[in-house]
């Protein structure tokens, strides 16, 4: 590898440029959600029969993977504190408990899933089962890639190296976590 | 490595700690909230302590572990622009597919289902059987195309 | 200058297996199949958009074979069935707007001209741009693939609207059309990883002293675009989500007897299909305006002009996506607001035009090939923009409404930006691309050889248009009032027409490889040009710039009566003015 170029070290707008790209990563990440959310609400709105099909979503699930969720967003932030005051090993101790959060979270879904599946709520039951799997599915697919990417984060983080990225990353999980704290009450609250 | 952060600097982990303990607080809150209005057919209580609740941990996560109030100012309007954007999708989207009625137009499949589904829903009160209730209305719905019927207007 | 940054090697060791050695060492594959430099990144886009324009272009042939003489054995393809004329439709129109257009307009000359524009080495994330090839390659591979496997390429149109997309027993494509979702949404992937490098770079990366407004028009326009492309594709690529399960998993998203809904999807793809019109436009535009001023000796007329009416069209194309589906049952009250959004937006883009008209006046013009084609572009895109005001009014788009008045109004704005924008900025930048210039003679033989054809084509099928030819129909002998002898005469003219189009483009193909070689040496600003890529040599090394320049004006500072010569690069100082 070359090092990095030139370009990558500037910063005309006095945000570093990882960070920035983070920004409009999270941008083109509300568009997608906001896709998806927007077609589900208008569903949701213009069937009253999905209120019946939202009754059997299990929402102490829900709720405990709220907290998982969230609480794995206090240890991205603390992942974050650590790498700012420069100490690598604790920014990818934290890290690593955040990537304990993911799978706890994932863990969980998959049991709630197989649970909602075996009584026969499929992701072809009815639209609002569809809606239920694919906005929660998406959003699943975002929590491993962020596991993914905070494994490696810590990597480095661990040897000293590319302190920032905690910081970008950890965004990018705080995101994870709002997504899903409009998820919670989309779907297994509004009854 | 990241200069505008400065106000962040104050905060330790005390300080992130409190965060998460009031979005614990929070998020319990609107667990148990829509029970007890689901108990008592308070509705409102229900929409509030899901939404509004919602906004609220939003908000705090935003600000203490984004630390997006003491980002540039743009990048709130970035992310703002975005949002807004998928506001006007809603808007721009609802008067068809939220309605199943318009100006002389008529979404009669989706009438049907809705009608369908209710009158299964009252009948079974939910049906926990193993088989999801919109293969029914797949298989004996006569509206396989779909589609808005719409009449004069468009002159069909 | 660039040296002690390429030695920073260690802090960020995590170095692909490929890249270990200096670059001066690089094989043939590390330095042009897996190569993380932005301009070898822009020629692999170029070079798979060129290949893809040539597919699209053959299907075209195929197909108005099929509508001129029916029934005939097309030489080259054969009998063309009617799931094959489906398929070929689909296919040439989401092979020319996501396979030619957006690649070579925004990722080709976006990944060449930015970094050198802005006056630095490279994009700000090189491996990212590299994957963002490597992602779009695969979407080209998936897309080909489809049109081999059982049951041949999807033919649901471009705009893949359900139920025909959604379900096998009415597409008649099961595997083609799941592939076309599937190698449409990795190209969406693709340009979403391109766009966050155009935008961040153009953001953060500048050249020390180059303010917002020292920034040339064709980045702005290609950064633009990419904010566009970025805002309007999410919900797209969530309903591409859908429709896939509506397709493989049988899910009923777009199914109203199972609580979902068609017009839904409508909503999704116009939500973006519109913005996408932008998307690339924009690009084009901003290649027009760097040529302009170039070659009319002149500085852009009213350059924060061009960048607020592009701002401006960029927001209000959010706001006219449901002018598309006037007829497919949205509500007529609705109908009424997307009208006066869809003529508002003609405003912005005539003003675009007029600001072009009017740096050309009073200036010293010299016809050359890449003026030809920008010229050329105004021409053809005001008569695509004017027909477009009558399908933007909800009243006269109930007769328009798929008819080949549609067809021919939006390939007199897309082949303006696709073909014309392309050839433009391919003939004025091909000496910064490969240090030589191309032949004259022959660039104005296939300048005409391509202008003159297409509105031969097209403005049959305008008058066709008019007299009520309805789009996607395989052969118009089964319709007695569609098939009069005047009819078919104009479809046979049309497709002559091409196929002489078609044949003048191996003049620019010629003409391209024969210059790699033989062309006449190019030299770093053979234009007397002001921007920073006309600083770097040609074409440009390794780095780019031997010293990074620093910028003191703006782009467009041409023909200043206060100075002897009349262009005045960004990069040169003011005390060293009077040369």
């Amino acid at each position: 590898m070359m090092g990095k170029p030139i370009a990558t070290t500037r910063s005309a707008t006095g945000i570093p440029t990882g960070r920035l790209a983070v920004w409009w990563l999270l941008a083109s990440e509300i568009v997608i959600f906001g896709g998806v959310l927007a077609s589900y609400i208008i569903h949701r709105i213009g069937h009253p029969e999905f209120g019946d099909y939202a009754a059997h979503t299990n929402q102490h699930i829900g709720f405990f993977n709220t907290c998982v969720l969230l609480i794995s967003s206090y240890f991205a932030v603390r992942a974050h504190h650590c790498a700012e005051t420069g100490d690598g090993k604790g920014a990818a101790k934290w890290l690593y408990y955040t990537v304990g959060g993911a799978v706890m979270f994932l863990c969980v879904k998959s049991v709630e899933w197989t649970i909602e599946i075996s009584h026969g709520y499929t992701i072809t039951a009815n639209a609002f089962w569809s809606f239920y799997y694919t906005a929660a599915g998406i959003h699943a697919s975002h929590v491993i890639a962020g596991a993914i990417v905070m494994l490696w984060v810590a990597s480095y983080a661990k040897k000293g190296k590319e302190l920032q990225r905690v910081e970008y990353v950890g965004l990018y999980w705080h995101f994870v976590d709002l997504v899903w704290i409009f998820l919670f009450p989309l779907l297994y609250i509004a009854k | 490595m990241s200069d505008a952060h400065h106000d962040d600097h104050a905060h330790g982990p005390e300080h992130y700690t409190r965060i998460a303990g009031i979005l614990i607080a929070l998020a319990t809150a609107s667990w148990i909230g829509p029970m007890i209005g689901d108990q008592f057919g308070l509705r409102w209580l229900t929409m509030i302590s899901a939404f509004g609740i919602a906004l609220v941990k939003a908000w705090l996560v935003i600000k203490h572990f984004m630390h997006l109030n003491v980002e540039k100012r743009y990048v709130n309007y970035m992310l703002i622009t975005a949002l807004a954007f998928m506001v006007l999708f809603f808007a721009g989207v609802a008067p068809d597919v939220m309605n199943h009625r318009g100006r002389q137009w008529e979404n009669v499949a989706a009438q049907a289902e809705v009608k369908r589904a209710l009158a299964e829903a009252a009948a079974g009160g939910g049906h926990h059987g193993d088989h999801g209730g919109g293969h029914d209305g797949h298989e004996g719905g006569s509206h396989e195309h779909g589609g808005h019927e719409h009449g004069g207007e468009h002159g069909h | 200058m660039a040296h002690p940054i390429t030695e920073q090697q260690a802090p960020h060791g995590h170095a692909d297996a490929h890249h270990d050695d200096h670059h001066h060492e690089q094989s043939f594959w590390s330095k042009y199949v897996f190569s993380v430099d932005h301009k070898i990144i822009g020629m692999q886009y170029m070079f798979t958009g060129m290949f893809m324009a040539i597919i699209g272009g053959f299907f075209a042939y195929a197909f108005r074979m099929q509508l001129a003489f029916p029934g005939m054995s097309v030489p080259g393809w054969g009998h063309v069935s009617p799931a094959e004329y489906n398929s070929l439709v689909t296919n040439h129109g989401t092979i020319m707007i996501f396979w030619v257009a957006m690649p070579v307009l925004i990722a080709a000359f976006g990944n060449f001209l930015i970094p050198l524009m802005l006056g630095c080495d490279d994009m700000v994330f090189p491996r990212l741009n590299r994957l963002s090839y490597q992602i779009f390659l695969l979407s080209a591979i998936v897309l080909l693939a489809s049109f081999v496997v059982e049951n041949g390429g999807f033919g649901g149109a471009w705009t893949a609207y359900p139920p025909l997309s959604a379900k096998a027993e009415y597409s008649l494509t099961p595997l083609g059309s799941t592939l076309w979702v599937i190698a449409v949404a990795l190209e969406f992937v693709a340009f979403l990883m391109g766009g966050i490098n155009f935008i961040t770079t153009m953001m953060n990366s500048r050249a020390p002293g180059m303010k917002m407004w020292d920034i040339p028009v064709v980045v702005w326009m290609i950064v633009l675009a990419s904010i566009l492309f970025m805002l309007s594709v999410g919900p797209l690529i969530a309903g591409a989500i859908m429709l896939l399960f509506d397709q493989t998993i049988g899910t009923g998203f777009f199914d109203p007897a199972r609580g979902g809904d068609p017009v839904l999807w409508q909503h999704l793809f116009w939500f973006f299909g519109h913005p996408e019109v932008y998307v690339v436009l924009l690009p084009a535009i901003g290649i027009v305006c760097e040529i302009v001023p170039i070659f009319a000796r002149k500085k852009l007329f009213a350059y924060k002009t061009v960048l607020f009416t592009a701002f401006a069209t960029g927001v209000l194309s959010f706001f006219v996506w449901a002018h598309h589906q006037f007829i497919a049952g949205i509500d007529p009250r609705m109908a009424n607001v997307f009208t006066v959004t869809t003529v508002m937006i003609s405003v912005p883009l005539a003003e675009m035009m007029f600001v072009i008209v009017a740096t050309l006046y009073g200036g010293q013009i010299t016809l050359s090939v890449p003026m030809l084609w920008a010229l050329s572009f105004i021409g053809e895109f005001i008569i695509g923009g004017i027909t477009g005001i009558f399908l933007g009014a909800s009243g006269s788009d109930i007769y328009f409404h798929d008819t080949y008045f549609v067809l021919a109004h939006f390939h007199y704005t897309f082949f303006p930006i696709a073909i014309i924008g392309v050839y433009a900025g391919l003939t004025h930048w091909y000496p910064k691309m490969f240090g030589r210039m191309l032949n004259e003679t022959l660039g104005k033989i296939h300048f005409w050889g391509t202008i003159i054809p297409f509105n031969m084509i097209f403005i049959p099928l305008f008058l066709l248009g008019l007299a009520g030819q309805h789009r996607r129909i395989w052969s118009y002998v089964n319709f007695p009032e569609l098939a009069s002898p005047e009819m078919q005469n104009l479809r046979v003219f049309a497709t002559v027409s091409l196929v002489i189009m078609l044949l003048f483009q191996l003049v620019f193909i010629f003409n391209f490889f024969w210059s790699l070689t033989r062309g006449k040496k190019a030299g770093r600003n053979p234009y007397n040009a002001n921007t920073l890529e006309w600083v770097a040599p040609s074409p440009p090394g390794h780095g780019n710039f031997a010293e990074m320049p620093t910028v003191y004006r703006g782009p467009y500072e041409y023909s200043r009566p206060d100075r002897d010569e009349d262009f005045w690069p960004q990069n040169v100082p003011a005390e060293s003015s009077s040369s």
